[in-house]
């Protein structure tokens, strides 16, 4: 399995990242850590015919104190965002979901800005970054924008982003007190989730699901029926309500609603919500 | 790129895979290929000191890094601890998903120089082996853990 | 000289391995090769209107382009691929050859091939070939392939490939069965599993355009029997041929055929005086390798009102795959001859139909139809017990054979003569080791206390038949083969120890093992010796690694070859010491005359006197070079007691394997810690068979989960650790009472972690589940279990 040949441009800065994108238009892919995009290029599911690499830009890795939030660079690696003090006591469910991504090698490479752009409905970060209603700084030919979380996945595997935009930031409201919960369901540790669930519980209470619809997604029925005064267990059994849930050879739609249901019950209890 | 201490350097088609590289320009077939999906780390390397799969890696996304490959190892003649818990606990058979076992399983123990059998067992995750039914892998790291200790 | 047979000595093997040292087929490079890049149909059968190669005859580093009806004209075979095992005379068996000329018949059958320059190069052209298809009807499950309404082959007329029958008592089991009073009936599905052995295959064919040579490195298990085929199938003389088999990274079966790709690179390597190679990628492998298992199974047992069994009564249909490879149709014969376990059954039939489908072929896989026999009759005694009330360990002890005494050369119903066994105790030391009491009352403590986390305990009692083979059994299962092994030991005049071994290696320690035989046997220090092997140049005589045969086998030729050595030296130290023969003892490496400690000669003295030859005994050959080819008296049937305990989230339907006891008996041990790394690895292999693993097909034949993400090989993380234990019981097959241990892993632990789980869900009204247990699987056993 190899990738089908490509023309390599090593991007120096940003904005050299988001020129070559608007010079190549459509053809052209960044890479980051390469962990979302290289298996895809190895089947030749994509094939870029230029790839520019923004692996090198290590001024866009770092886990910042911002305030009222904690700033994160697009290109830090899954295993800084594991290990960062700043974000165990202030965002904890990032720490501990970005140690839930594949396995420790895949941690060392990929990168979290990588891996939202990428925007896989199975993916877990996502998730998390859902439930904490985190903000995404893009940047683009014409200047730098800021896209909420819940506005950034707008499809199956696309996001939010302009064709020659950059995510360069996410920032993470910090939660110190909050409870949360990450429930993810899987037969080997390595695999994605069939069924992930995201619950942070700061006064009200975010759900966010993994791998039930075309994106990353809030259960907006369960946050519902929380924001009207329904125990946990009645909200956990809206858990599937309104989706689609996608199928394959782990999960039919009607098992994997179930899964939703009973995963949303154990992170709502784990998260103190309701 | 600095390969087990030595400085390499080639021109490579930008699309060539870092394993390829170490095994096919290189020479260096310890790091081997055991599917093509980042699921198994028979091709697992050092990079810094970290593990990386070195199938999921361009080699042009390595210039100027600094590599380990099972065959840098061994100083001096002498097995790497690991490499030597590994003979004594019987934690191969066919040997082929082995380098990357020992150079995943090093990475490891540089984060977790103590680690519990279950921790040993999650942070081997993304490392397959199909002869041992892994129990004689976690024994040997963890006889590396405590004589490293 | 301390004692180094049954002592765990660590693995010569191990150096190389563990620093890269080792070489595997894609490690070797020769100049000029080139690489092939294989297009593969991608219909499930189809008649092949035409393929158009032009373009990919234009990419960079292209050599050349064949399509197999191009390949057809250019007489590079003079037989198709080899089937050794025709079960019966009739067995249907379409003709098959490396590249489908006009039909393809499952998704991945070559129907051309790329040569270029390098493996980028051929991946590139390969996909440049445009093959346009007439898409038959598809064959894409055993299902179908009993229903008939499609044909896998159409010029056959029928899916059919045999029926073979092993019925000694027809009319006993009829009786049994008439006069029974508890009947019991297990439908099972053994899955299709894809080996998946960490190395992916390979081959490299380096020719000798003016010696006329061929060397062949191939990631085989098999190199002896590759060589012979080689010959037979391409009309290259076969003293021209040499196979090597390097370094090989796991086989369990997968690497024991003679493989379409194998063909096309010695051939065209031959015919174009090129080194010709290719590596399996491992999606590909899904479609270029056998797959395992792929049996229906139903299984009938009738027995008295304590449970007592009367009869038992088998059919299979088995799955052959679109073409029958090496051994595919043998694979469940051989399974055969175990539905009857370790049990004594008065009267027992069984049939089998195989059929062919347009799926990838099977053949052999770890155990290779014993862990389905093993599987089908130790599910069947758990709903035996059930159906009698009793538990399943006491079900067990009230049919072991001999009723649970030792004994040896058995008969049983199945017509073989079980070698040795002690069945009571093997069973007891499991259950004490698994602390088999404590566990049911832990059982019932969850449930009393309504834990939604259900604990299931689930045992297995298996026995299976290993050595392969005694060479007269096998003609009478119409084997195309013999069953001996060689083993040649000689003295080097500096008193080092070569050993030439006819059984192959794969991460099993041969060299190890060996040099523990011969350095007990010659009284010697194990570094003194060097295994040599997997080299048909080398190593001329042998018949290669599989069925749990090298040591009881290969290992038991050395161990005699050292007793030739050890009978001529001591002839020799008999003239050189002017000493009767009898008058002579050998210890610790020395031949010394009793009474006369001083008067001793060690056997490196004599070997460098044998090299020398001045003083031999009259009419005495010079060197102490001893070969000896073993053909056992019979199988070796190991056994053992499984204990799995698994927990069961009945809320999300996920299944832990908790713990895992194994008490095996493999009689005696050359290398404990080598056995118990079999073990180990075998019963994961089981144990991915029952939660993890199946290749899954759609309606159109194609597998739809080839690669590592979807076809779930465990991880560390999914496994316990795995408490093992041995009772020693030795064969009486060979004069080392060593039986094997390769495959009995496998054979004990689907049954036991299968019998586990339905064990968790008893209260749920569930009986039974299908492999693997999926949690989605499980979920809805309980669903419809407790709506049932």
């Amino acid at each position: 399995m190899i990738p089908a040949a490509f023309d390599y441009v090593e991007a120096v800065s940003a904005e050299a990242a988001i020129a070559a994108l608007g010079q190549h238009g459509d053809e052209a892919k960044l890479m980051a850590g390469g962990h979302s995009l290289l298996p895809l290029m190895k089947f030749r599911l994509a094939t870029p015919s230029v790839v520019i690499d923004i692996g090198r830009l290590s001024d866009l890795s770092y886990i910042n104190d911002g305030g009222d939030h904690v700033a994160i660079g697009a290109l830090t690696r899954h295993a800084a965002v594991e290990t960062s003090d700043l974000l165990k006591s202030q965002a904890p469910i990032l720490a501990h979901v970005a140690g839930e991504v594949g396995d420790p090698a895949v941690r060392h490479r990929g990168t979290l800005g990588g891996s939202l752009a990428h925007g896989d409905p199975a993916s877990d970060l996502p998730a998390a970054i859902l439930a904490l209603n985190a903000t995404m700084v893009v940047k683009g030919p014409s200047g730098q924008r800021e896209i909420a979380a819940t506005d950034f996945f707008t499809g199956f595997l696309q996001t939010a982003l302009a064709a020659d935009e950059m995510l360069t930031e996410i920032r993470v409201p910090k939660v110190p007190d909050a409870g949360w919960s990450y429930q993810k369901f899987n037969r080997r540790a390595q695999d994605w989730a069939i069924v992930g669930v995201a619950a942070v519980s700061n006064g009200s209470t975010n759900v966010a699901l993994v791998n039930m619809g075309q994106t990353p997604l809030r259960a907006a029925a369960v946050e519902a029926a929380l924001g009207g005064g329904a125990s946990a267990a009645d909200a956990a059994a809206a858990a599937a309500e309104g989706l689609t849930p996608p199928e394959d050879l782990n999960a039919d739609a009607t098992y994997r609603a179930h899964l939703a249901k009973v995963l949303v019950g154990r992170a709502l209890s784990e998260a103190g919500a309701g | 790129m600095t390969v087990n201490g030595e400085v390499r350097s080639a021109d490579v088609e930008p699309r060539t895979l870092l394993v390829h590289h170490l095994r096919d320009v290189l020479g260096l077939t310890g790091t081997n290929v055991g599917c093509d999906t980042s699921s198994c780390g028979a091709c697992t390397i050092h990079i810094d000191g970290e593990s990386v799969k070195s199938c999921t890696m361009l080699a042009v996304q390595a210039r100027g890094a600094n590599i380990t490959t099972i065959e840098g190892m061994a100083t001096n003649g002498e097995l790497h601890p690991m490499q030597a818990a590994f003979m004594e606990c019987h934690g191969l058979q066919c040997g082929y998903c082995t380098p990357g076992m020992v150079m995943a399983a090093t990475s490891l123990l540089k984060e977790n120089p103590n680690p519990s059998e279950t921790e040993v067992r999650i942070g081997l995750e993304g490392n397959l082996c199909r002869c041992t039914g892994y129990h004689n892998i976690v024994k040997s790291v963890l006889t590396a853990a405590g004589g490293a200790a | 000289m301390t004692a180094v047979m049954g002592t765990p000595m660590k693995r010569k093997e191990d150096p190389k391995l563990l620093t890269g040292e080792g070489k595997f087929v894609d490690d070797i490079q020769v100049p000029g090769q080139l690489w092939m890049g294989m297009v593969r149909s991608t219909m499930a059968h189809a008649n092949i209107k035409g393929i158009d190669t032009s373009a990919a005859a234009q990419m960079p580093g292209v050599h050349s382009v064949y399509t197999g009806s191009e390949l057809a004209d250019m007489d590079l075979w003079i037989a198709p691929l080899p089937c050794v095992w025709p079960v019966t005379p009739d067995m249907l068996n379409p003709p098959h050859y490396p590249v489908a000329a006009e039909t393809a018949h499952h998704v991945g059958d070559i129907v051309a091939v790329v040569l270029a320059d390098s493996r980028y190069e051929a991946a590139d052209a390969a996909e440049q070939v445009v093959v346009d298809y007439e898409v038959l009807p598809v064959v894409a499950s055993l299902a179908d392939a009993v229903a008939g309404e499609k044909l896998a082959h159409q010029d056959l007329g029928t899916n059919q490939a045999y029926h073979w029958a092993l019925e000694p008592a027809p009319e006993a089991v009829e009786a049994a069965f008439a006069s029974a009073v508890h009947t019991v009936k297990g439908e099972f599905v053994q899955q299709r599993l894809i080996p998946a052995a960490m190395e992916p295959r390979g081959v490299l064919a380096v020719p000798s355009p003016h010696g006329g040579e061929l060397t062949i490195y191939s990631s085989t298990q098999v190199p002896h029997i590759l060589k012979v085929m080689f010959a037979a199938t391409t009309g290259i003389p076969e003293q021209k041929i040499r196979v090597i088999a390097p370094a090989v990274g796991g086989g369990f079966g997968a690497k024991l055929n003679v493989n379409p790709d194998e063909l096309l690179a010695v051939t065209l390597a031959n015919r174009l005086g090129r080194a010709v190679r290719w590596t399996e990628t491992r999606s590909e492998a899904a479609f270029s390798t056998h797959q395992g298992r792929g049996q229906h199974q139903t299984i009938e047992i009738a027995a008295d009102a304590e449970g007592k069994i009367q009869a038992v009564r088998v059919h299979l249909n088995a799955d052959m795959g679109a073409y029958m490879m090496l051994i595919t149709p043998g694979v469940p014969v051989l399974g055969s001859f175990l539905y009857t376990g370790v049990y004594n059954v008065p009267a027992f039939g069984f049939t089998c139909d195989g059929y062919f489908t347009n799926l990838t072929p099977t053949d052999a896989y770890r155990g290779a139809g014993r862990p389905e026999a093993s599987y089908a009759i130790e599910r069947a005694m758990d709903m035996l017990a059930a159906e009698v009330g009793v538990g399943p360990e006491e079900i067990r002890r009230r049919n072991y054979l001999a009723g649970g005494e030792a004994f040896e050369d058995l008969e049983t119903a199945s017509t073989l003569v079980f070698d040795s066994g002690h069945y009571g105790p093997n069973l007891d030391a499991a259950l004490e080791m698994a602390g088999y009491s404590d566990l049911l009352a832990q059982q019932q403590a969850r449930r009393d206390a309504g834990d939604k986390k259900e604990l299931g305990i689930g045992l297995c009692t298996y026995v299976e038949i290993c050595g392969l083979a005694p060479s007269r059994a096998l003609a009478g299962l119409n084997y195309g083969a013999g069953g001996w092994e060689a083993g040649t030991v000689r003295l080097l005049p500096t008193g080092k120890v070569e050993v030439v071994s006819g059984s192959t290696p794969h991460g099993q320690g041969h060299e190890t093992s060996w040099s523990q035989i011969v350095a007990d046997k010659l009284g010697i220090d194990p570094n003194d010796v060097t295994v040599l092997h997997s080299d048909t140049a080398i190593s001329p005589l042998g018949l290669d690694t599989y069925g749990s045969r090298s040591l009881s086998v290969g290992g038991v030729a050395i161990a005699m070859a050292c007793d030739k050595v050890i009978d001529k030296a001591k002839q020799i130290a008999a003239h050189q010491l002017e000493a009767n023969l009898d008058d002579l003892t050998f210890e610790g490496g020395s031949f010394s005359v009793k009474g006369s400690p001083d008067k001793a000669l060690a056997i490196q003295e004599i070997a460098f006197g044998a090299f020398t030859a001045h003083n031999l005994p009259d009419g005495m050959e010079p060197n102490l070079n001893e070969q000896v080819i073993f053909d056992p008296p019979n199988f070796a049937f190991p056994f053992g007691t499984h204990v799995a305990v698994v927990e069961v989230d009945t809320d999300t339907g996920g299944t832990t394997l908790l713990d895992y006891i194994a008490v095996d008996d493999c009689g005696n041990q050359v290398n404990p810690m080598i056995v118990e790394g079999q073990i180990h690895g075998g019963i994961v292999q089981g144990v991915a068979q029952a939660l993890y693993e199946v290749a899954e097909y759609d309606a159109d034949g194609n597998c739809k989960n080839p690669s590592f993400l979807d076809y779930l090989v465990p991880s560390p993380t999914e496994l316990p650790n795995i408490k093992t234990g041995f009772t020693t019981t030795p064969s009486t097959s060979n004069p080392l009472g060593v039986k094997g241990a390769g495959e009995a892993g496998t054979i004990g632990s689907a049954a036991a972690v299968i019998n586990a789980v339905c064990n968790a869900l008893k209260p749920y009204g569930v009986n039974d589940i299908e492999m693997p247990a999926t949690p989605m699987r499980v979920w809805q056993a309980i669903n419809e279990g407790s709506q049932g």
